[in-house]
């Protein structure tokens, strides 16, 4: 498979999960292991451009697929849009489920440039946080998809924005 | 957490994959139910034949006299198809009610039929529709209503041996319409149905010639409810004669309590979801 442009080949046992093929053999480990049951979401990578579940899925299923992982996002040392989307609206507490959300995020604006808030929360519906209560992470997202577009992003809501 | 070992076959061609499967075997295409099953090690299959790379399995296609959903087909897919949007518009609902983004992204509607998860959501939409589960084997393929194939809780009319090839729904003529809805585990739309109705609905002139309601979440399968219907045709599809045939919803269904609802107020959700789909598929045909 390719993972974030680079091919890589291993032989693995048919059980593998592709989140642990990728943490364990690859060494990218922002992909994080959440619920391990397929609801938080922690585990987003993309597979061929589409958000899935990475321990839901097993490494073998993805053999000859282009996988994405938030390692591979950022472009030379630039943040991507909603990585600084996180970071000005403080769209994360402990981080754990950030990694998801990030790639979520980055899926659900590929196909909407102009989310409303309802659409970002629907979008982000497989990717659990139990710290924020997303309140911030929509801010984030918003942020993105207005640096996106090109245009200034909407003060958050601490500075008097909506 | 690891499933037990397994060995994992990856064919290229039917005939490959039925070569393949046993007893012991379990056919792997999207894997969003039966995954987290062998994680959990409630499941244990020695062999998982993964029919992925089976090339024409992946397609919605109008067959002339129906439409074909092909056994890889995602439920990404059935919920924003044209096809699908116009012939069968309580399955789409269905379809982009299934789960999250990412489990829409790799689990099947065919897979979602063959599980018969008792709070799926589009087996109850494919049985209002008056769905046909088209099965293969080696020695050829067979074909069962939807409703025959969801045999009882986790059971579908499947052996190891055969393969959920496609599901076939009838073609929308005039004066059809149909809508599905639900309320879900987690409130609105999400998650699992605690209890979830499609509605298939013909009128003519006025008034409703024939119907198909299907109900799911509440009992031990998605089923059909015939007492619903029955109590539909012929009336003018008014509130009063949806309410009063929504009545019906649990009719012939063994309401079962679970984390999510007592059997009275999972009850009282049949009946609500019964009329809320039943008057969505009405209001479809009149818009």
């Amino acid at each position: 498979m390719t993972v974030n442009g680079q091919p890589v080949s291993a032989e693995v046992e048919p059980r593998t999960l592709l989140v642990h093929f990728l943490r364990e053999d690859l060494r990218l480990t922002g992909t994080h292991v959440g619920c391990e049951t397929g609801y938080c979401g922690a585990c987003t990578v993309h597979v061929d451009g589409e958000p899935v579940k990475s321990c839901t899925m097993f490494a073998v299923q993805a053999d000859g697929a282009n996988v994405t992982t938030i390692e591979g996002i950022a472009s030379n040392g630039d943040l991507h849009p909603v990585q600084e989307g996180f970071w000005e609206r403080h769209g994360l507490q402990c981080g754990y489920c950030t990694p998801g959300m990030i790639m979520s995020s980055v899926a659900l604006l590929s196909k909407n440039d102009r989310p409303s808030e309802e659409e970002i929360r629907h979008g982000i519906e497989g990717n659990l946080c139990r710290c924020t209560g997303y309140h911030n992470i929509v801010q984030a997202v918003q942020f993105a998809a207005a640096r996106m577009r090109g245009e200034e992003p909407p003060a958050a809501d601490w500075e008097g924005g909506e | 957490m690891y499933p037990r070992q397994f060995d994992y076959v990856a064919p290229t061609s039917l005939d490959e994959a039925y070569g393949a499967l046993g007893d012991d075997s379990k056919v792997l295409a999207g894997g969003m139910s039966l995954i987290p099953l062998m994680k959990m090690r409630l499941l244990s299959p020695g062999t998982l034949v993964d029919i992925g790379r089976i090339p024409g399995l992946d397609a919605i296609e109008d067959k002339g006299d129906h439409i074909s959903i092909g056994a890889l087909v995602r439920h990404s897919t059935t919920a924003g198809h044209p096809l699908i949007a116009q012939h069968a518009p309580a399955l789409a609902q269905a379809a982009g009610m299934t789960g999250d983004v990412q489990v829409r992204n790799r689990g099947t509607t065919c897979g979602s039929l063959a599980h018969v998860d008792v709070a799926a959501d589009q087996p109850a939409a494919v049985l209002a529709h008056g769905g046909v589960a088209v099965v293969g084997s080696a020695s050829g393929t067979r074909e069962v209503m939807a409703d025959a194939f969801c045999m009882d809780t986790l059971t579908a009319d499947l052996s190891p041996n055969e393969i959920l090839l496609e599901i076939r729904l009838p073609k929308a003529g005039p004066g059809e319409g149909s809508a599905y809805d639900k309320l879900g585990r987690r409130g609105g739309h999400s998650d699992y149905a605690v209890a979830g109705v499609a509605a298939w609905v013909k009128m003519d002139a006025g008034s409703i010639t024939d119907a198909r309601v299907a109900i799911t979440g509440v009992g031990t399968k998605p089923s059909l409810l015939p007492e619903v219907s029955q109590a539909l045709i012929g009336t003018d599809g008014s509130e009063s004669a949806v309410a009063s045939a929504a009545e019906h919803a649990v009719d012939g269904v063994t309401v079962l309590e679970d984390l999510y609802g007592s059997v009275e107020y999972k009850t009282h959700l049949a009946k609500v979801y019964a009329k809320r789909a039943i008057q969505k598929a009405i209001g479809s045909i009149r818009a």
